[in-house]
């Protein structure tokens, strides 16, 4: 992303910079206020969501809203079987996808263009042709009602992230590989004190990627998780809709809730996000 | 140089394999054995509970020929993908060219059109319906300030779908921040020869710029239409298909065969006709990129 040698930003007449900013702020504008009423709502009572016109700011905050909803539902235990998914999800899908792309970006082994040109076309395989049968042997082991056959599956890498990481690994020079080589070391040391100190962005956008596709998962908890107490949040928020469905600020609190770890992660992380989506989209 | 049979290449033989063997472990357990099953299902009648019984082409027959849900999950689905995708990369490409301009303030926009993009899951899908309700919803809220009664948007069978797309709209910004890495990617030398060559900002945008960045938009729009046929979250939570399944997209069919009727094999049939459907997509997009797509290595390598 850096613009510095090749920029091929136009300096623009004052009055086109102008209508440029006129349009940006205008479609900001409409991207933002889906959020700035979330967050209102979220502080209304049950009687002022219900007002015409609607109060932006409302006269009094009521931020018990944000209590009621642990209060009315386990959500701290929803909150607390997401976290343990996600982080198992998301160690697992490090590891695993690293190891592999390593074996596809720096090692020479036979096979390794067809298995590559393989995991690539499995990227197009729609997951709902895998996910019967998945669930027809988990059933049978009777793995249903537990996280193993959420997190199984993400510690045996994945097409997309491995790509990512391979991509990632090719462009750290092969010379280092070559010098620890002579120096004696082995291909794990090359992968854990050469290539992997080399690739922490790449490696944190993977860990954003990974925990927001965790944390928001809905299919996967929804055929796997039925008991209650081991919803996630995801579960835990539709059966709160189908209770409460009219207690929007209720709904609009917990929703916050549940997005705030992906906002908090996206202002402290922008830039490894920004990484990881232009690896894979522009260098793809 | 190291020779080819010395025991340090044996070693990196053995490794690569030792190091790829996660993603060939899952790729077997839990892609092509799956596959395999899925296939066989295709053919059964097939519950879970009991043995699956071999039924034959009948599962395919009935998709194909006698169930009129299956045709109006594509329509409703192609609609969505033919509609969303689109509009999603024309909107993102006009703020992408916006901004990469000498324009104050950048960072600041693509944290502002970035943020919504990360975001997804049920949360977003119940806030879409909070906004889109009916009587105090943020849209019909603010159009009875102008007295306007406005539709029922995700309850009107005619608006269902429109609604859906709309949302997708705000998903616009995870595209620019590609479109922009992509335009910075042009070479600038390009631009100066044009300029020597008294060409215009239009002639330099339909000459370079946008035949330059082609690749990028050919990645998001296969990309999008994957994703897009796949919508699912937002079905069963906003709409539950309705009404009158006018927004009974083709995973939540699928989704309701399996796991509410316990039909597998029906749904298996349904999986494998959404992967013909993406297979099929795919390609057509492929083959037309000979069209339209612009890869400037081509020039030098061939």
């Amino acid at each position: 992303m850096t613009v510095s040698a090749h920029d091929n930003r136009q300096r623009l007449p004052a009055w086109e910079a102008a209508l440029s900013h006129l349009v940006l702020v205008a479609g900001g504008f409409f991207l933002m206020i889906p959020l700035a009423w979330m967050l209102s709502t979220s502080l209304k009572s049950l009687g002022t969501v219900m007002s015409l016109p609607p109060e932006w700011i409302p006269r009094t905050f009521h931020w018990e809203n944000y209590a009621d909803i642990f209060r009315l539902v386990p959500f701290g235990r929803y909150v607390w079987n997401t976290v343990v998914i996600t982080l198992l999800d998301v160690v697992g899908k490090i590891v695993s996808c690293s190891l592999v792309a390593f074996a596809f970006a720096r090692l020479r082994w036979r096979g390794r263009e067809v298995l590559f040109l393989i995991m690539l076309a499995t990227m197009m395989l729609p997951p709902q042709v895998t996910m019967i049968p998945q669930f027809v042997v988990f059933k049978h082991m009777e793995l249903i009602d537990t996280i193993v056959p959420l997190v199984l599956p993400n510690w045996l890498g994945g097409p997309f992230l491995t790509f990512l990481l391979r991509q990632f690994f090719m462009s750290i020079p092969l010379d280092l590989d070559d010098a620890a080589r002579i120096d004696g070391a082995s291909n794990f040391g090359i992968y854990w004190r050469v290539v992997l100190p080399l690739s922490k962005p790449a490696l944190a956008a993977v860990a954003i990627f990974m925990f927001n596709g965790s944390w928001n998962d809905f299919f996967g908890p929804l055929i796997y998780l039925h008991s209650r107490d081991k919803y996630t949040i995801a579960l835990g928020l539709r059966s709160f809709q189908d209770q409460n469905y009219t207690e929007w600020h209720l709904l609009m609190a917990a929703s916050l809730v549940a997005m705030l770890p992906v906002v908090l992660i996206f202002f402290f992380a922008q830039k490894y996000f920004i990484q990881g989506i232009v690896f894979t989209g522009v260098k793809g | 140089m190291i020779p080819p049979s010395s025991p340090m290449r044996r070693r990196e033989e053995r490794d690569g394999w030792l190091f790829a063997s996660p993603w060939l472990l899952g790729f077997l357990l839990f892609t092509v054995g799956p596959m395999i099953a899925s296939a066989f299902f295709a053919f059964t009648e097939y519950d879970v509970l009991t043995q699956p019984k071999w039924v034959g082409w009948a599962n395919f027959d009935k998709a194909l020929t006698d169930d009129p849900k299956v045709g109006q999950a594509l329509k409703v689905t192609s609609i969505y993908a033919g509609v969303s995708v689109p509009l999603q990369i024309l909107l993102g490409l006009c703020v992408a060219l916006l901004l990469n301009t000498q324009i104050r303030g950048l960072q600041f926009y693509r944290t502002v059109y970035y943020l919504p993009s990360v975001l997804s899951g049920v949360a977003v899908a119940l806030l879409w319906r909070w906004i889109y309700a009916p009587n105090f919803g943020l849209i019909n809220s603010f159009l009875a300030r102008f007295d306007i009664v406005g539709p029922g948007w995700l309850g009107d069978k005619d608006w269902a779908l429109t609604s859906m797309i709309g949302m997708s709209l705000w998903h616009v910004g995870g595209g620019i921040v590609i479109y922009l890495a992509g335009l910075q990617g042009v070479p600038s030398e390009l631009y100066e020869a044009v300029r020597v060559d008294g060409a215009g900002r239009g002639a330099a945008f339909w000459h370079i710029t946008l035949p330059m960045i082609t690749p990028v938009l050919f990645y998001n729009l296969v990309i999008g239409i994957i994703t897009a046929l796949q919508i699912f979250t937002q079905a069963l939570i906003m709409t539950n298909g309705g009404p009158h399944e006018a927004t009974l997209f083709i995973v939540l069919y699928l989704y309701r065969n399996a796991f509410q009727f316990f039909k597998m094999g029906y749904a298996s049939v349904l999986a494998w006709i959404l992967f013909a459907y993406i297979l099929v997509l795919t390609l057509l997009v492929y083959r037309s990129s000979g069209f339209w797509v612009f890869y400037a290595g081509e020039l030098k390598s061939r």
